[in-house]
């Protein structure tokens, strides 16, 4: 079969695909948004009557694959990193279940935070919940291993976590097909109590993944996708763990590594090669793509014995992606003086894009709260969130998905009036609805715009399942009707728009702002589409 | 064989598709390719940029080594100065001089010109001048490709063929106007390298 080019991303899509896979379900986040993207838009996918689609959040995302999974088909569940913080119940107490269908949990991190608010390492995640973890070095790694994940998953009945980086998810590359397999046929778990975590169930079931620790840790020794490579020059050993192992490999442009090396791609990780490493090298450099899990697991508690470099001793940077040079750097290379950017060069931070809806309300919002002062914004997660840059400075938080609504009600209780949230169609019912409710049944006074551009922005425009239902959501959690407040941002309708905001800011209790007008990006891609139907239709 | 690119511009400006035709021509080639590109918040008009990897042999890293690129290729002036540091001391710069403003500390247009005139190794055009007199300025991304093509190491033919594949089934017309786009961007080059 001739390879394809594709993302790391779309290269587990696709594999997933050629697997067997029954249902995909996540919420968009970046890096993780091609994945799912990628089979939803899959002609084979569709043909093969694989259920593939967005869902309110990443929880309701991991339980609809846990319950394909029960079910005995193949599941996949994708998420940003901290999309695992809001699956985390369904992740750890998964774990707990077990699987019956192959279910692969792939959670993207972001290592430098491109666009994330923290670098959390899920592999700390997957340690947690006592999984299998897989991490693929690359393109064709993360192909081959979703048939791996999969099969591991039902040999085992354990949920596999599969961990990827920004650099991964987001670089092409060719990748080789394997012919593809059925999906599985509907069969319930043998055992029917499987699934209740009753504590009499779930203390048996918490023994069999405790038993099955020793299992994990021999596949990990004996999986080709962890290896030991043999080197004369014992005065180092290293340990390269996923997209590490590349950039050990570019400083090696021969390949020639004088030190033994032990590859990591899949945990716990594979303690007899480590332990080899250990005992015939002087020094272990530890090389892996986040948090120091490794490096923690060789120093120990009392960090006794030999010298362990890595992100813990600075011979790496303890934050923030590694690159060729750092690792270069860290295996003793002089890096070369490079040429500097030159100091006329400004930054280009992103900003919202002409036309976008959110800067005529945050131009109302930022007019309307002048008279009260600055610093009572409670916003969240998507495009609105670039309302904190200039020439806006319209925000004051953004901490975590739905947290606008609910941090707004804290800072309310506390005395602040008039304290607004601001919060994205998408986020709202991602998470926001729940904060809502709180602030309804303790009457707090709070202000919430519910920007209502009918997307999921920031990730590229996957459809908002807040769709035509804000009003509802709002009127049925006990919203009352007058203060569900609906204005078309324009500039043109400013001065209206500002005497709306004016009123419900003055209002002592919930009230509900939405401006609504759709994406600008949505609208044109929508223009563009009708165009070309049209043009079509003339033709023929 | 290695040619390793660093293409720039501001999100919204359409270098993936640059990649995109460029990582065609070297896969019909039959070399190896890696192409890491810059997706989410950055795109919202932000800084971009995507590094291209072609080679005969096999390509460890997704990312560029600093002081290796072989080629920065940019459609915006200011962006092509970014990436400096990745730039090997024989490498290129081909560069838009058209500017994308949208900020408010843009830097003086003369000085920018400046400062890319001083570079070692370079060429810059006005890809949209070139493309309007061709009839649209929706082609400067392929004039900007063609000033690149002579330094890609790559057959001609097969950038040609990666123009046909992509703008194959939006019509015959299209076709013939990419691939003049093409050919002006590599005259323009080989008349202009500096």
């Amino acid at each position: 079969m001739q390879k394809l080019l594709l993302l790391g991303d779309e290269a587990i899509a696709q594999a997933a695909i050629d697997a067997g896979l029954s249902g995909i379900y996540a919420y968009p986040g970046t890096p993780s948004t091609e994945i799912t993207q990628y089979v939803i838009s899959s002609k084979e996918a569709k043909e093969k009557g694989i259920v593939a689609t967005w869902t309110a959040n990443e929880k309701t995302s991991a339980e609809a694959a846990l319950g394909m999974s029960y079910a005995g088909k193949r599941a996949m569940t994708c998420m940003k990193h901290v999309g695992l913080n809001v699956a985390a119940d369904a992740f750890i107490n998964s774990s707990i279940t077990g699987a019956n269908g192959g279910i692969i949990f792939v959670v993207a991190d972001d290592p430098s935070m491109h666009s994330s608010q923290n670098e959390q390492d899920s592999r700390f995640y997957g340690k947690f919940a006592m999984i299998p973890i897989l991490e693929p070095t690359d393109q064709q790694e993360a192909y081959d291993m979703v048939h791996y994940g999969f099969d591991l998953s039902e040999r085992f009945q354990v949920p596999v976590m599969m961990r990827i980086t920004t650099r991964l998810a987001h670089s092409r590359a060719g990748v080789q097909r394997k012919s593809s397999r059925k999906p599985n046929e509907l069969k319930l778990p043998e055992n029917l109590k499987q699934f209740i975590l009753l504590p009499a169930i779930a203390r048996k079931q918490y023994k069999v993944l405790l038993e099955n620790q020793v299992h994990f840790e021999q596949e990990a020794e004996n999986s080709t996708y962890n290896t030991y490579t043999p080197g004369n020059d014992k005065s180092m050993g290293i340990i390269a763990c996923g997209l590490a192992h590349n950039y050990l490999m570019e400083n090696y442009p021969e390949r020639d590594i004088p030190y033994p090396v032990v590859k990591v791609s899949q945990y716990p990780a594979p303690e007899e090669m480590i332990r080899k490493l250990y005992d015939e090298c002087e020094s272990i450099l530890v090389l892996e793509e986040g948090y120091p899990l490794v490096e923690e697991l060789l120093k120990g508690l009392l960090n006794k014995g030999k010298k362990i470099k890595g992100r813990l001793d600075g011979s790496i940077p303890r934050d923030g992606e590694l690159n060729p040079a750092i690792v270069g750097k860290a295996l003793g290379f002089d890096i070369p003086e490079l040429t500097p950017i030159p100091s006329l060069v400004s930054n280009r931070p992103p900003s919202l894009c002409k036309g976008c809806s959110h800067i005529d309300s945050y131009n109302g919002l930022n007019e309307a709260l002048e008279k009260y002062g600055k610093g009572r914004v409670f916003a969240d997660i998507g495009c609105y969130t670039l309302g904190a840059l200039a020439p806006y400075d319209a925000i004051n938080t953004c901490v975590d998905m739905g947290a606008s609504i609910t941090m707004a009600k804290g800072a309310a209780d506390a005395g602040l009036k008039p304290s607004v949230a601001v919060i994205g169609d998408s986020t709202f019912t991602h998470s926001g609805i729940t904060g809502l409710l709180d602030a309804v049944n303790d009457k707090s006074s709070i202000t919430v715009f519910i920007l209502d551009n009918a997307t999921t922005g920031m990730t590229g425009g996957q459809p908002s399942s807040a769709l035509g239902k804000i009003e509802d959501i709002c009127r049925g959690l006990g919203v009352e009707e007058e203060h569900i407040r609906i204005i078309k941002p324009l500039s043109k309708k400013h001065e209206e728009n500002l005497a709306v905001i004016r009123e419900e800011l003055e209002y002592d209790g919930v009230s509900v702002i939405i401006p609504r007008r759709e994406c600008i990006q949505t609208l044109n891609k929508r223009m563009r589409e009708k165009f070309k139907a049209k043009a079509q239709e003339e033709k023929s | 064989m290695k040619k390793d690119i660093i293409l720039a511009g501001v999100g919204g400006q359409g270098i993936l598709s640059i990649a995109a035709i460029i990582g065609h021509a070297a896969v019909e080639t039959g070399l190896y390719l890696k192409q890491a590109e810059v997706h989410g918040m950055s795109q919202r008009g932000g800084d971009v940029q995507s590094n291209l990897r072609l080679s005969d042999k096999p390509i460890a890293s997704d990312l560029i080594p600093h002081g290796k690129a072989d080629m920065i290729l940019s459609v915006e002036p200011m962006e092509s100065l970014r990436y400096l540091p990745f730039l090997s001391p024989e490498g290129w710069v081909v560069t838009n001089t058209k500017p994308y403003i949208n900020i408010p500390d843009y830097p003086n247009e003369e000085d920018l010109m400046a400062e890319i005139g001083k570079l070692p190794h370079h060429v810059a055009l006005d890809a949209e001048s070139i493309a309007a007199e061709l009839g649209t300025i929706k082609a400067a991304n392929i004039v900007m490709l063609g000033a690149a093509s002579p330094f890609l190491d790559l057959e001609y033919e097969k950038i040609k063929n990666a123009i046909v594949f992509f703008f194959g089934r939006k019509g015959q017309d299209l076709v013939d106007l990419n691939l003049k786009a093409l050919e002006a961007g590599r005259e323009f080059a080989q008349k202009n390298m500096n």
